[in-house]
Formats: structure tokens, C-alpha cells, sequence
């Protein structure tokens, strides 16, 4: 129902206005807002407040029928789960009661901040500061790359509480839009995901209640570690969406276009291109949904699982979109056809979200321990 | 009563379920099943190569014969003149009138009519005219009761009329207070003279599937018919009829609706009915502003600017530029489809245009299907060179 | 208010196929829907009923299979669907369904306005809205564009014309037909969408509605079809050739020998 209904969306509201919206980088506003009134942003949000508590796979779902038309749509749906995440694994009772409900009904977008300048993948780099002082915290600092930036209205930021406790030296926080001393840098212009918008998120001695502490002080890294766990099999049905959208397209394609007096589709080059194409998908669909119902069941750790569908989908959206573009020639090649935006969209699948290398070493880090335990 | 297979003669072969407009047909063990669904037009009956689909009725309606005569056209007029439809209803009313060996009358509604000589020199035998200053603004409660009084008394067995907004609305509801059949948007009208039938055939499914429709028992056959789907003969000046002034009675009618006001949204001079040539844009104009480049052909031409779906969904032009199944029927001389891709909806509302020049970049368009003459290629190229040459003669 | 919507389940065929082979319909994955116009009807019964207060009905005849489309309607916004169906109803013309529907909204009771959508996709008469009224006995406005008011039992409306719109008023109860121009239907929501999956349907039978047998279906109908058949569509198009100079200039050189131009 969820899907169907996500596919819906996709097809009627998305789809007419993709190549617009990426063409002008423009946020999807009234999309959102479709989805608000479809109940889409209720998926991820327990039924305690307000939601339909459809857990990751439910998010899953829906994030890849709206990445099959538009990944810059999907993430920016996708990414007000990221920002919620914290909040629902960590929040208090207050918090939560404050802050989801607008959430669920798409009142209000979420994002989450954590990367900067001189901190991606190298996450403890961060500069951002948050001072104790009477009222609550003082953040200053400067966050970049932040997905809905400016469209959002709740954000969850990673910032320095105690830099001399190193790994236990940051804490989350929860900031609303329109707090003094929060106001928002430039729009960047990316190769992909164009429709989703990306800014940076400046503090200037901003002023956040204490009660807007998540989890408690110093658990930063560790809540930060956990909301990724959760959302990257999330990523990797965004990688998945995209995939079969190229799929989809390439096949359409080429079962058209004629040339040699047959159509490309039955040529046995091309076909053994589109059956690896489809044979990858599916066993990116396969890890993913495995990985969601992992997450969905509180297994006690699923951190493996949860990388290794991140970058198998999205190492493998990047190949599927590059054949996929191969296959359809020129054509593909010109942004009359929908193929090129999906390469370009493709990419950051492997980079967002914990860099696919980043991860590797994590699950080779892990396999390290493992084996070490055995013996 | 239904469709019946007869199981010993069907052989499971699928043509019946491929036919069925419907899907209504599945084949079950190699034996054809007729689902709820089924609304007994009888499509599958001849398709069967086997003879294995019989269309039965327990009671098979007797064909009329309570002395019904005579052929209607309800002669619309908008502020005193009749609407040019009324004109090619006439024509193909004499031929059916002919075709009977009846008599022509026209029905006009209004309030010092112009045009009611006009009637009986383009075909009617007699006009009944109900003239009354409550009539004059196209009151649709009125003209319901009093046109479906006119026929109770009178009788006809045929009665035609425009399927104009007015027709459209109002003319069903004559059809059910008169119990009897209305077939609406008829593009081919015959007799069955053996039955003394009207043979109705009109598009379905958007014009893809075409329907025979008959009133076997009821009467009159009511039939309405879009504007420019049959041609107007040119008048008799020497025409003899009679014109017969009919009272407005008016203690029995009370209308409900009121009419408030009437904003018009022509945006252009000249209207795209009446137009000899057509100028028309689809999606492939892209834009709003592209529309200027048809328009300024157009002007060359003295031509009206048309337009297919697409272009007035998206707020390009109003809606009185459409052309096609939900908006305006037209059969110009020259009909100029530029980025129109002729979908079926569209090719419903200028197929019959006399010459059809298709330009597309698009060979597959259906639109060439239609076209006398096409050109493959941008329209933005070929528009402006034509605009050019056409100056420089 | 109490706000009856009538819709009719048709086949989607929006973008339509024929097969070059049988010249037939191609409805392979072709899937029933709520009659496109239908759902602009039941989108404004709803916005009626968000800006007056009320319930919505929706209400159609039809097969059994039909009833996928009332509970799209319930996730739509309508409050209760009904279903007309039976045996005799079955081959029904325009007048015949226009007298089921009216004994099937007499059966739901007072109903303020009833709204139709202008035509269907397979028939597209456009007559079920204005028979149905008059059998009702109500006053009828056909192609309302907008609704721009209901008050003092009075509904004042935009509809279109030829050459532009007018604006009428009529006393409630009443039954309109509603253009596309009208607004934008929604989507379900995730929770319409559960509601309507579990919520029963009533299904009224000839003898429920007290539907006189000799008045519906195909023995009450006044028309029946005898023949279907597929227009034949021959390419015969004469395709200018050459270079973009060439191909415009006999153009223009054919037209203006017919004296076209």
C-alpha cells in the first residue's frame, strides 16, 4: 500500500517536473507537500506520535518509488527521517511530543548536521562548539553540505562539548529554524540530487535551550553512529530507485531504437548488459530490505549489515546508471532523456552517508574483530 | 438473457477475449468466460471465427409502430440568430426526412428571431416557433419542458439537435421525461428503411471503438450531433413552408436557474468554428510565449489559433482554443497541426477538416496518419521559414 | 450538507493502443479505474463538505468488481460508499442508469446536491448527470467549473460555456456536472487508504432500491448497441522530402495551388 501509493506520487506529481527542478535546482515545495497530504511522512514516525510506524523498511519503500522518478525529491524526503532519527531513539517524552508530530504530518522538514569543512569522513575533526553556559548551550561553528538546509525546520546538530574528552567530547542538540544566531550560508550547486537543497548551517553564538540537549552530554559520536546504522540501508534503497529507473529506461530504449534493422534489445551485447544490470539490482534488493528488517527487528547490532547494503547499492547504482547511459548512445547522453540526470544523480550514493571507503575499512575492521574473537 | 458460449463450439482460441472493449472475457481451460461486467454490445458475437457467442434476449423489444412521424431539428439561436449547427442538422434531416417520405420541421425557442425564414429555405417543410422574451436567454428549465411538450403532442419519431452546451445539457433531460432514447454526438446518421430505424453510430472510448446505436421502441429517436460534423447545403431561396407560432405556456414551466452573468474569454478575433483555416499548436510548443510564432502565422493567414489538450491544461490558452473530444469540433479548409502529436482525443475534434498539413518532428506521430501533407522536422525551424516565404509572395 | 457523488468504474484507457495487426483495443494491463471526471466530482464533494461541514456518499452502478473503485473513494475523503448492483442491471443505456442511480441516492435520503462528473471515458454521453435530474426533479447545472458559494439554500456557480463562462444560481437541492477546470483531486493518504481497506461496502440489490425490473438494465433501456466496430486508420499522409528549404517551399507552393493561400 505504502509503495503503491509512493508510486503514485512518483508517477503524477514527480515525474512532469523532475527535469525542471533539476534544471533550476529548485526544492520541491509542493511535492512535499503532496507527500505531506498522502501521510508519506508519517511512515517513520511510531503511532505514539503520530505516525504509522512503518520502521526502516516502510522508509525504504517509499524512498525507492520516489527515487526511481527523482533521488533529489527522494533524499529530500529521506532526509527528514535522518534529522528525526536522533530524536525518536533518544529524545525525551517532552521532545518528542514537541517535535514529531510536525514532523509526521510534514509540517515541518528535519535535517541533520554534522559534516564541515575540515570534518567528513573524518567526523571527531569537527570545530563546531557548544558552550555550557546559563540557559543552556552556545553553539558557534559552521556546518556544510547540510541536506534541507534552510528548507528545514528542526535540525539535529553534532557539536563540541568537551574537546578534551576526544570520542566523548561531542553532543546532539536540537535547533528550530529562526533561533538567534542561526542563519544559513550558500546554496551549493552539485552535479546531482539537484532538486534537494544543500546549504551551509552558520552559528553565531546561537543560544539553544537545555532542553534541547538529545540523549546526554558526550554521547554525540555514539548517537551519531547509531542514526547512521539505522539510515543507511535508507541510502541504499535511494541507490536501488535510482537503478531501477535506469533500468527501466534503458529498456524502454533500446527496445525502440533500431538500429542494423533490429532493435538494441536484440542485440546479445546489450542484453547481456541489462541482464547484469537487473541481476545487480535485484541483489541490492535483496541486501537492503534484508538490512531494513534488521534494523526494524532491534537486532543487537546491524552495523555490518547496514554499510554493506549502502555500498553494495550504491556502488552498483553507479555502474547500472553508467551502462545505462552506454546503452542508450547518444541519446543517453542528452538531457532530453531522463538517463544522464540519473548517473548524475547516482554518485553521492557512494559518497554521503559514510564514503563507501570509510565504510569498507569499517566492515573490514569488523571482520578483524570477529576473527579475532573466534581463535 | 446475456451472452451465452456455447462450450461445444469454442475452442479457447482468445479472439473474443481480445475484441471485448471491455475485458470482460477470460479464457478458463481453454473455454471462453463472460464476466460481470459484460454489458451485452455484442462485439465478441462477430468476432467469433467459430460462431460460439450468441447474444440472446428473452424479450426482444418490438419495433415501434404507434404512428410516430416526422424529423426534428431543434434550431438553437443564440440573441436572435440560429448557430450554424442547426444549418448542417437541416441538411441531414432532409435527407433522412427524404429517406422516410416525411416531413421536415424545425423547433425554435426565442425572442425576435432573425433567421426563421432561413429555415424552411434550407430544408424544413414547417417551423414551430415559440417566441416569448423569457426565451430569449438560452433558459434551459424552459426549453426542457416546453420542446418536450411540443414533442408529446406532436409526435415525431426523429428529433436532432446541436450537441452545444446548451444541447448537451438540456436535451437529456428531455430524453427522460419522455421515457424514450438519446444517443449523443453522433457522427453518422442512416435509416434502416425496412425497420423504419435510425441507425446512430458515434465514437466511444475516446474514438477509438465505434458504436451502431438504435431506439427500437421508444419514442422519438433523439439524436444530437456536433457542430461541423455534417456539411450545410447551400439554401433554396424558392423553399416553401409554413411557419407555425406556438404559444409559450407559461403557467406550467418554472424555471429554477437563474443566470447571474456571462464573462466571455475570447481571447482572439476570430472564432475557431467559424474559421476557414485553423492554426493549431500541442505540447511540442513548450511554452506560452512559443504561441506567438502561431499566432503571427496565423495573422498572415487570417486564421484562428487552436490549440490540443495539452497546451490549455497548462494554462498556455483558454480552454475556447480547444479542439478535440473535450473541446471544440472543427472542419476548416485548412487545419495546420504544428507540435500536435494526434492523439485520438484530439484527431475527434478536427479529423474532418478538407486538407491537413502536419508538422512534427515526430515520424511516428499519429498525427500523420490524418495529414494530407507533413513535414518531419522542428516546427521552430519550418514555422518562421513558412511565415518567410509566405510574406515574400 | 449531505453530499452524494456518482462515479463509474472504466477501463483506464487513457493513452490507447491499437493492435496494427487485429485493429483492436490493446488492453493488456489495463487496469479498472474511477472514471477520470468522476474524480473531480468526488474531489469537490469533498471540498464541500471540508468547507461546510456534512458527509459524503459516494454511490455507482456497476459489477461487483466496482466496489474497488467506492473504496478508492473512500480513501479519497467520502464518508460511506454504496454499490448499485444486480443481474438486471447489467447493458444498461443512459436512461436506464440514470433511473437505478436515482432510486439508489432516494434510498440514501435527503441529499443536498448531487455531483456527477461531465462524462465518462468509455461512453462519454455526458446525459447520466441531466437524466438523473430530471427523474430526481431537481434543478440541474451542467459543466460547473466553480463553485463559489452555497448559502441561504442557494448554490451560485461559474460554468462553462462556448465562448467563455456564466454564472448561475439554483436552489438546493440540486445536481451538477463538474469540468476538469474545476480543481485538482487529490491523492489518498496512507491513513484513507487504511481506513478504506477494511470498511464495509453496502450493496443494494434491484429489490433494496425498489428499482422497477422493466426500467433497468438492458430491458429498460431505450437504446441498445448493434454494432461495434474499430475505425480504420490508413497512413496516406504525403510527406514533403529534402532539405528544410525544399520541404517548406512545396509546401507553400500546394497550398497555395488548392488556393488555400
Amino acid at each position: 500500500m505504502m509503495k503503491a501509493l509512493a508510486r503514485r506520487v512518483a508517477e503524477e506529481r514527480i515525474l512532469p517536473v523532475r527535469a525542471e527542478l533539476d534544471a533550476k535546482e529548485e526544492f520541491p515545495t509542493n511535492i512535499m507537500k503532496d507527500l505531506a497530504d498522502a501521510d508519506m511522512f508519517r511512515v517513520f514516525v511510531p503511532p505514539e506520535y503520530e505516525g504509522l510506524g512503518g520502521g526502516c523498511l516502510g522508509l525504504c519503500l517509499v524512498v525507492e518509488e520516489l527515487s526511481r522518478v527523482c533521488s533529489g525529491v527522494a533524499v529530500s524526503y529521506a532526509a527528514s527521517a535522518l534529522g528525526s532519527y536522533t530524536l525518536l531513539e533518544y529524545g525525551t517524552e517532552e521532545q518528542k511530543r514537541k517535535y514529531l508530530p510536525d514532523i509526521a504530518a510534514g509540517k515541518k522538514l528535519a535535517a541533520f548536521a554534522l559534516t564541515e569543512s575540515t570534518a567528513g569522513s573524518d567526523a571527531s575533526a569537527i570545530k563546531t562548539t557548544a558552550e555550557k553556559v546559563e540557559g543552556g548551550y552556545l553553539l558557534n561553528g559552521t556546518k556544510q553540505f547540510i541536506t534541507n538546509g534552510g528548507e528545514a525546520g528542526i535540525y539535529t546538530i553534532i557539536a563540541l562539548t568537551d574537546k578534551s574528552k576526544g570520542a566523548r567530547g561531542a553532543s546532539a542538540f536540537l535547533v528550530e529554524k529562526g533561533t538567534p544566531g542561526f542563519t544559513f550560508g550558500k546554496k551549493e550547486h552539485k552535479m546531482g540530487i539537484r532538486a534537494s537543497a544543500t546549504r551551509e548551517l552558520v552559528f553565531r553564538n546561537c543560544l539553544v535551550p537545555e532542553e534541547n540537549l538529545l540523549g546526554k552530554a558526550g554521547m554525540g559520536f555514539i548517537l551519531t553512529m547509531r542514526l547512521l546504522d539505522r539510515s543507511r540501508p535508507g541510502i541504499g534503497a535511494q541507490a536501488l530507485g535510482i537503478a531501477q529507473g535506469a533500468l527501466e529506461a534503458a529498456i524502454d530504449y533500446t527496445r525502440q531504437r533500431v538500429q542494423f534493422g533490429h532493435p538494441l534489445i536484440s542485440l546479445p551485447v546489450v542484453q547481456d548488459m541489462l541482464a547484469d544490470m537487473a541481476i545487480n539490482i535485484e541483489a541490492a534488493r535483496a541486501l537492503v530490505y534484508a538490512a531494513a528488517r534488521m534494523v526494524d527487528s532491534d537486532a543487537r547490532s546491524f552495523t555490518e549489515e547496514s554499510a554493506m547494503a549502502k555500498v553494495f547499492a550504491s556502488d552498483m547504482a553507479m555502474k547500472v546508471t553508467t551502462d545505462a547511459v552506454q546503452v542508450c548512445g547518444g541519446a543517453g547522453y542528452m538531457m532530453d532523456y531522463p538517463l544522464e540526470k540519473m548517473m548524475r544523480d547516482a554518485k553521492i550514493t557512494q559518497i554521503y552517508e559514510g564514503s563507501n571507503q570509510v565504510l569498507r575499512n569499517a566492515i573490514a575492521i569488523e571482520l578483524r574483530k570477529r576473527k579475532g574473537r573466534t581463535e | 438473457m446475456g451472452l451465452r458460449i456455447d462450450t461445444n463450439k469454442c475452442v479457447g482460441c482468445g479472439v473474443c477475449a481480445r475484441t471485448c472493449p471491455f475485458d470482460q472475457i477470460t479464457i478458463f481451460k481453454d473455454k471462453a468466460r463472460i464476466g460481470e461486467g459484460c454489458t451485452l454490445c455484442g462485439a465478441c458475437v462477430d468476432s467469433c471465427g467459430y460462431k460460439a457467442i450468441t447474444l440472446e434476449e428473452t424479450t426482444a423489444p418490438a419495433a415501434n409502430t404507434d404512428g410516430s412521424r416526422g424529423v426534428w431539428v431543434f434550431a438553437e439561436q443564440h440573441e436572435g440568430r440560429c448557430r450554424s449547427v442547426v444549418y448542417e442538422l437541416l441538411a441531414k434531416g432532409r435527407e433522412l426526412a427524404d429517406t422516410l417520405k416525411t416531413e421536415l420541421a424545425a423547433v425554435c425557442f426565442g425572442h425576435n428571431v432573425a433567421d426563421v425564414a432561413s429555415l424552411i429555405t434550407h430544408g424544413a417543410d414547417k417551423v414551430y416557433l415559440v417566441d416569448s422574451p423569457e426565451l430569449a436567454g438560452n433558459q434551459e428549465d424552459l426549453y426542457t419542458r416546453q420542446l418536450a411538450d411540443l414533442i408529446a403532442q406532436h409526435r415525431p419519431e426523429i428529433v436532432l439537435a446541436g450537441a452545444t452546451a446548451l444541447g448537451r445539457a438540456f436535451i437529456p433531460r428531455v430524453a427522460a421525461i419522455l421515457k424514450t432514447g438519446l444517443t449523443a454526438d453522433c457522427t453518422g446518421l442512416e435509416i434502416d428503411t425496412t425497420r423504419r430505424l435510425l441507425l446512430q453510430t458515434r465514437p466511444t472510448f475516446g474514438g477509438n471503438v465505434m458504436a451502431t446505436i438504435i431506439c427500437e421502441s421508444r419514442r422519438p429517436q433523439m439524436s444530437t450531433v456536433r457542430p461541423r460534423v455534417f456539411r450545410q447545403r447551400p439554401p433554396e431561396a424558392s423553399r416553401q413552408g409554413q411557419i407555425i407560432k406556438v404559444d409559450f405556456n407559461r403557467e406550467r414551466i418554472t424555471a429554477k436557474t437563474k443566470l447571474l452573468s456571462f464573462v466571455t474569454d475570447l481571447t482572439q478575433s476570430v472564432k475557431i468554428e467559424e474559421s476557414d483555416i485553423i492554426v493549431a499548436g500541442g505540447r511540442g510548443l513548450g511554452k506560452a510565449e512559443n504561441f506567438k510564432l502561431l499566432e503571427e502565422l496565423a495573422g498572415l493567414l487570417g486564421a484562428a489559433v487552436g490549440s490540443s489538450r495539452p497546451p490549455v491544461d497548462e494554462g498556455w490558452l483558454p480552454y475556447s482554443h480547444q479542439v478535440g473530444q473535450t473541446g471544440k469540433t472543427v472542419c476548416p479548409k485548412l487545419y495546420i497541426a504544428c507540435g500536435i502529436s494526434g492523439a485520438v482525443q484530439h484527431l475527434a475534434g478536427m479529423q474532418t477538416s478538407e486538407v491537413i498539413v502536419a508538422i512534427n518532428d515526430d515520424p511516428n506521430a499519429p498525427i500523420f496518419e490524418v495529414a494530407t501533407y507533413g513535414i518531419v522536422g522542428d516546427l521552430f525551424q519550418v514555422v518562421p521559414l513558412l511565415i518567410e516565404k509566405l510574406k515574400q509572395k | 450538507m449531505n453530499i452524494a457523488v456518482c462515479l463509474k468504474q472504466v477501463p483506464g484507457i487513457t493513452k490507447v493502443n491499437i493492435d496494427p495487426a487485429t485493429n483492436t483495443l490493446i488492453r493488456q494491463g489495463i487496469k479498472n479505474i474511477i472514471n477520470p471526471l468522476d474524480a473531480y466530482a468526488l474531489e469537490e464533494g469533498v471540498r464541500l463538505k471540508e468547507r461546510y461541514g456534512g458527509r459524503v456518499t459516494a454511490i455507482s452502478m456497476g459489477p461487483p468488481q466496482a466496489e474497488e473503485a467506492l473504496r478508492e473513494a473512500l480513501a479519497l475523503g467520502a464518508d460511506e460508499s454504496v454499490l448499485l448492483s444486480d443481474a438486471s442491471f447489467a447493458g444498461a443505456d443512459t436512461w436506464a442508469t440514470a433511473y437505478t442511480l436515482s432510486r439508489g441516492i432516494l434510498k440514501i435520503g435527503q441529499c443536498d446536491i448531487v455531483i456527477c462528473g461531465r462524462q465518462t471515458l468509455d461512453g462519454d454521453t455526458g446525459q447520466v448527470g441531466p437524466e438523473l435530474a430530471e427523474m430526481l426533479g431537481l434543478p440541474f447545472v451542467a459543466y460547473v467549473s466553480k463553485i463559489e458559494e452555497i448559502a441561504s439554500g442557494l448554490i451560485r456557480a461559474q460554468r462553462l460555456v462556448e465562448d467563455g463562462h456564466e454564472v448561475v444560481e439554483t436552489p438546493l437541492p440540486a445536481v451538477i456536472t463538474v469540468v476538469k477546470e474545476i480543481n485538482t483531486p487529490r491523492l489518498p493518504s496512507l491513513r484513507g487508504l487504511a481506513r478504506a481497506k477494511s470498511a464495509p461496502i453496502a450493496t443494494w440489490r434491484a429489490a433494496d432500491i425498489g428499482a422497477a425490473k422493466e426500467l433497468t438494465g438492458l430491458v429498460g433501456s431505450a437504446t441498445r448497441v448493434v454494432k461495434i466496430f474499430y475505425p480504420q486508420r490508413t497512413s496516406k499522409a504525403e510527406l514533403f522530402q529534402g532539405g528544410l528549404e525544399e520541404k517548406v517551399t512545396q509546401l507553400a507552393s500546394r497550398l497555395k495551388e488548392m488556393g488555400l493561400i
